[in-house]
This record gives structure tokens, C-alpha cells and sequence, in this order.
């Protein structure tokens, strides 16, 4: 699993960030919609596999870990809108609880990842000279290292499991965060009002959080839209690879392990539909980070 | 030039030097016994003396630090020493499945050259038409698509369409033979799963071509080409896509440095018995000095290939080697 670079020019346009300021919240959502249609249905397709999981408990058929040997390999119908798998446990059921397992593994991943790799990366560019060199090369080695084989031993250190994972998937988005929000916060740290914080004898704590990171905001959030598809995507991977969240938790990744290759011919909606709900959620979230970038960056507007 | 090129080099060796430090305390971290696993595979009930047998064997019964050292010492002359789980030669056990890999790796990066440099010009020739957002669509949803669920599906299509044509469902065969062997049997093997991170691969490498081109084509120098009424031909071959490749060529190459990530899982899917899959085992395994190396080999590859992105990069644009 690899993280696409950035591009150098999001990461350029910082000080004006565009953002529609005192139009309230329900005035910003309806700006967004009206400009941006193509994100507008990515957000939609975010929310909707979101909400499916916070109201899995309500909104399931079925109970996603029962098995139903009466029903086992079924076709779509309407009993079962979207089959059974080989344990006739009921595909809907699991998916909308699968949902859940994405976005917790996901929202945490790139939270966690990304306020660690901004803290570093803001720091990194403040203090500068030794400090900054031997982290860039600590950042540096971290990153050489593909983040399913970074993910693949910690999972073995620690075990599987959803925390286990989030820790696995957490750990390599850190140098790639880091490094783009420091080469924006270097660019702030020669700006006057920093070395203004810095005269009024203000903490490097607070020059950091509260005069740099606010203003690097705008990569920083397009890169954390980017993050949860990655980490979406990188559970995915591992609990496909048994190195994941594990049985009978439902995690879309899992649900394409065993049965999916082996009833390919004869069951297919049992590989198909957790992948497309991989891919539909992924691509909302790409969609919408897409659009986020457009309003966040009036440099990239044009293009 | 040289100055740039030796001070990247010096720059090389503390990143070797932490990736192996890095490797070996986390295979230590990693709980468990290789000799347990050993010995004890299959039920059977060993001695304490057999235990401690397999360990100076393997050399665990000496200080970590020596361990480390030798460890360090040994890499540094490239003797990568013996597989603890077969007990061949970790250089035999990495060569067998080197090829099939390198194969698969460098066919996925034709196919997203060929599908991304054409399709990410195009897009940005025609901005905002049907063309570009179909184009763009089609590489989000590259972005977006599992490389596994992607590896399942053409499968599950191969075995229908099979079933169909030819009356029976086919698959292609799990065995290697190299390329100059056997042409039609190493295709069949090496093409879906090369096609399944190859589209995952043009996506990243097309969303970079359409963005440096529509920079590019914003130049004056572009301008000036119209105006002295250059054919739109050459002006997009000669002048804007030479300009463009720049940042797509470091996006191949890093992408390129990173495709073993892809792989360990494409492999799984395809049943390929590559260094993916090796990794893998050799980690569940715990075989030390089979991940050491496999980890190494990996991480020297990311470097090297970002050594020859910056070196091209600084070739190209003398501002970067001077600075």
C-alpha cells in the first residue's frame, strides 16, 4: 500500500485558505454543495456508509455474526437483498456492520497519525538545525519502509485486532504527514508574527500549536482526508492477509478471506459486494477530499 | 554535480544503518521461538539440551548485542547467512522468487505508463470536458479499488468468461517459468495480477500528468508556440509533455520504490510465489534472518530509487544541486 506523494503546490498556499468565513455552518455545507456537485456526492456517499455504521445496531437485518446453516451461499433475494455467505450469515448485515469496523479503524488511524505527524512536522521546522536534521532522517527511515510490511510487524508484536491495526496502520502515516506539513511550516517560521510570538516570550509549545499548525491547516486537512481512504483501504489489505481485525468482528477486508476465491464461481456476490463497499466508500472520501482541496486552495482551483 | 551526488550518498548510509537497526529490534519484539516452532511442529516433545541446541545453533545464546553487531557486520559484507526456517541459503531462497516479482513489478509500470501518460494528456488537453471528467473518474476509482478485491474479480471474470468460450472455467497456472522460456505460459501467469496494480499504479501516475501538464500548458513559452503557429502537435509533444514528465517520472519512481507493499498482497490473491508472499511467511515464521534480509533488500530498493529520482531531478533542474 503506497501513500501518493502530494502535490508540492497544495502544500504551498497557506496564509489564504479561502474558507467561506461567517457564513455558519449550514451556509458553508450549502456553498460546498453548490460548487462543488462531484464532492458533494462524495460526501454523500461518505455519509451514507457512516451512518450505516453508527446505525448498524438499528438498521441490519440480521445479526452479522449468526450463522444460519439453513441458509447457506444464497443468491441475492429478498430475505437476504445481498446473499449469504458460506455460513448463510446475511452479506447486508455484515457489510453495514463492516462500515463500523472501516471508520473506526480509519478515523482513527488518520487522526491519531496525522496530529502526530503535524506536531512533528511543526516542530521539526521551528526549531530547526540538529533537532530538525536527525528527525527528518528518523522520518526518513520509517517511511522506507512499505507500509504493509511496517503494519505486518507490529501486528506480529502486538497481535491482531482492531486497536492492534490502528497502531499498525497509524504508525507509517506519521513521517508521511510530518514531512509535508513541515515543508509548509517552513515557509511560516520566516514570517514576522512569529518571530513576534517568539519576542513576547511566549513558550515554544504555544508558538507551535497555536501561531504555526493553525496555519498549515490547509495541506493538513487535505492530507487527512487522503488518510482515512489510505487507512480504509490498508485494514482492508491486512485483515484480508489474516493480519487483521479477526473473526467474527465483520470487517469488509475479512469478509473477502476465506469464502470469497474459494465459492468464486458459485457464490460471487460473496467477493463482490464487500469490495464495492470498499471501493464506494473510498472513492467518496477521495472525491470529497478532492473537492476540499478545490475550496481549501484557490491556487489549485483553476486546475 | 559530484559534490550533490557524494553528499546523497553519505546520506544513504545512516538510513541503511537505522532501517537495519530498526529491523532487527522488531523482529526481537516479535514474542515467540523459532526453535520452539521449530522442534516442536508436528506434536512432538523435545529435550531441554535440544532446545538449547537449536539456539546456539542459531546463535541466540550469545549477548543481543553481540548479536547485533554481527549482525551489522554481516550485512555490511553482504552475507545474509542461512534461512532459520529451511535451512537454505537466504540469497537462494530470495533469488527463486526475485524474478517472478521483479517481472510482475515492471510489467504493472507498463502498463501505467501506457495507460497514464496517454489519458492524463488527454485529460488535461480537454479540462472540464466529458473526456477528463470520465478520465478522472476512472483514476479516483483506481485510487479507491482494493488491488485484491480488483485481483478476485478479474479471476471470477477469467473463470465465467472461460466457462462460457471455451466450455470450461481456466486458470492460469501457478508455476513460474521465465519470459525466454515459455512467452504464452509466463504471460498467462504474470498479466492479471500485473493489470490489477498496474491500474492502481496509472491512477497515481495519470492524477500526476494531467495536473503538471495543465501547469505547463498555462506557460508563456507555450504561448509564444501558438503564436508563431507551431502545429498543436509538436507543441504537445515537443515542448509541453517533455516539461511535464518531470514530476510524473518521480511519481513512477517512488510509486515503483513502494510496489512491494502491492505485491505481498496481489501475490496472496494470484498464488504467486513471490518475495511478497516470502515475507510474509518468513515474519509468521519468525525466521530472522530471512526478514532481515528480505527487509533490507526492500528498504535498499525505496532508497536507491529515490537516490536516482533526485539525481534525475537534479540533472534536470540545476537549481536542486546547487542549493
Amino acid at each position: 500500500m503506497t501513500i501518493a506523494a502530494p502535490s508540492p503546490n497544495a502544500t504551498a498556499a497557506l496564509i489564504d485558505d479561502g474558507l467561506p468565513r461567517s457564513r455558519g455552518v449550514f451556509g458553508s455545507v450549502f456553498a460546498f454543495v453548490r460548487r462543488q456537485p462531484v464532492g458533494t456526492i462524495g460526501m454523500v456517499l461518505v455519509l451514507l456508509f457512516g451512518f450505516a455504521g453508527i446505525f448498524a445496531d438499528w438498521i441490519a437485518p440480521y445479526n452479522p455474526t449468526e450463522n444460519d446453516f439453513a441458509a447457506m451461499t444464497q443468491a441475492p433475494s429478498w430475505a437476504h437483498l445481498l446473499g449469504t455467505d458460506q455460513l448463510g450469515r446475511d452479506l447486508l448485515s455484515r457489510i453495514l456492520y463492516g462500515a463500523r469496523t472501516a471508520f473506526i479503524v480509519g478515523l482513527t488511524s488518520a487522526l491519531v497519525g496525522g496530529l502526530s505527524g503535524l506536531v512533528l512536522g511543526v516542530a521539526s521546522a521551528y526549531f530547526g538545525g540538529r533537532f530538525d536534521l536527525f528527525l527528518q532522517r528518523v522520518l526518513d527511515i520509517v517511511m522506507s519502509f512499505p507500509l504493509i510490511i511496517m503494519a505486518l510487524a507490529v501486528v506480529s508484536i502486538f497481535g491482531t485486532g482492531v486497536v492492534n491495526v490502528i497502531i499498525a496502520i497509524t504508525i507509517p502515516l506519521v513521517p508521511r504527514c510530518a514531512r509535508v506539513v513541515r515543508s509548509s511550516a517552513l515557509a511560516i517560521r520566516e514570517v514576522p508574527y512569529v518571530d513576534a510570538a517568539r519576542a513576547l516570550g511566549f513558550s515554544h509549545g504555544r508558538i507551535i500549536l497555536r501561531h504555526m499548525a493553525p496555519n498549515v491547516v490547509a495541506p493538513f486537512l487535505i492530507m487527512l482526508t487522503a488518510f482515512v481512504g489510505q487507512a480504509i483501504l490498508a485494514e482492508a489489505s491486512l485483515s484480508y492477509l489474516g493480519l487483521g481485525v479477526q473473526e467474527p468482528t465483520p470487517a469488509w477486508g475479512l469478509m473477502l478471506q476465506g469464502g470469497a476465491e474459494e465459492y468464486a464461481t458459485t457464490a460471487p456476490w460473496i467477493a463482490v459486494f464487500p469490495g464495492l463497499a470498499i471501493m464506494l466508500t473510498v472513492f467518496g472520501i477521495n472525491l470529497f477530499g478532492d473537492a476540499l482541496r478545490d475550496v481549501l486552495d484557490p491556487k489549485l482551483r483553476e486546475r | 554535480m559530484y559534490r550533490y551526488i557524494v553528499r546523497r550518498l553519505l546520506l544513504v548510509i545512516p538510513t541503511l544503518l537505522g532501517a537495519a537497526t530498526l529491523v532487527f529490534v522488531l523482529m526481537r519484539l516479535i514474542p515467540g521461538d523459532i526453535c520452539l516452532v521449530r522442534l516442536g511442529s508436528g506434536g512432538t516433545t523435545f529435550s531441554e539440551q535440544a532446545l538449547a541446541a537449536c539456539h546456539a545453533e542459531i546463535g541466540f545464546d550469545r549477548p543481543l548485542w553481540l548479536q547485533y553487531v554481527e549482525f551489522l557486520w554481516d550485512l555490511a559484507r553482504l552475507h545474509f547467512g542461512i534461512s532459520m526456517w529451511s535451512g537454505k541459503p537466504v540469497v537462494v531462497e530470495i533469488a527463486t522468487r526475485f524474478p517472478i516479482s521483479l517481472e510482475v513489478a515492471l510489467m504493472a509500470t507498463v502498463v501505467a505508463v501506457l495507460i497514464a501518460i496517454p489519458l492524463g494528456t488527454i485529460s488535461a488537453l480537454k479540462q472540464n470536458g466529458w473526456i477528463d471528467l470520465v478520465v478522472r473518474t476512472f483514476s479516483i476509482a483506481g485510487l479507491a479499488t482494493p488491488s485484491f478485491w480488483l485481483g478476485i474479480v478479474s479471476i471470477l471474470v477469467v473463470l465465467d468468461f472461460t466457462q462460457v468460450f471455451l466450455g470450461h472455467p481456466w486458470m492460469p497456472p501457478i508455476d513460474y517459468v521465465p519470459l525466454w522460456q515459455d512467452p504464452v505460459r509466463n504471460l498467462s501467469i504474470v498479466m492479471l495480477p500485473a493489470l490489477t496494480i498496474g491500474y492502481r499504479y496509472a491512477a497515481v501516475s495519470m492524477r500526476m500528468t494531467r495536473s503538471a501538464m495543465l501547469e505547463v500548458l498555462r506557460e508563456d513559452y507555450i504561448r509564444t508556440a501558438r503564436a508563431k503557429g507551431l502545429l498543436e502537435k509538436i507543441i504537445i509533444n515537443r515542448h509541453a509533455l517533455k516539461n511535464a514528465m518531470l514530476p510524473v517520472v518521480t511519481v513512477i519512481g517512488i510509486e515503483f520504490a513502494f510496489l512491494i507493499g502491492g505485491l505481498v498482497v496481489t501475490e496472496q490473491v494470484f498464488n504467486l510465489n513471490g518475495i511478497g508472499r516470502l515475507m510474509v511467511l518468513s515474519v509468521q515464521n519468525q525466521d530472522y534472518t530471512l526478514t532481515q534480509a528480505l527487509v533490507m533488500l526492500v528498504v535498499t530498493i525505496a532508497i536507491l530509487t529515490n537516490l536516482v529520482v533526485d539525481m534525475f531531478y537534479a540533472w534536470l533542474d540545476p537549481r536542486i544541486r546547487l542549493s
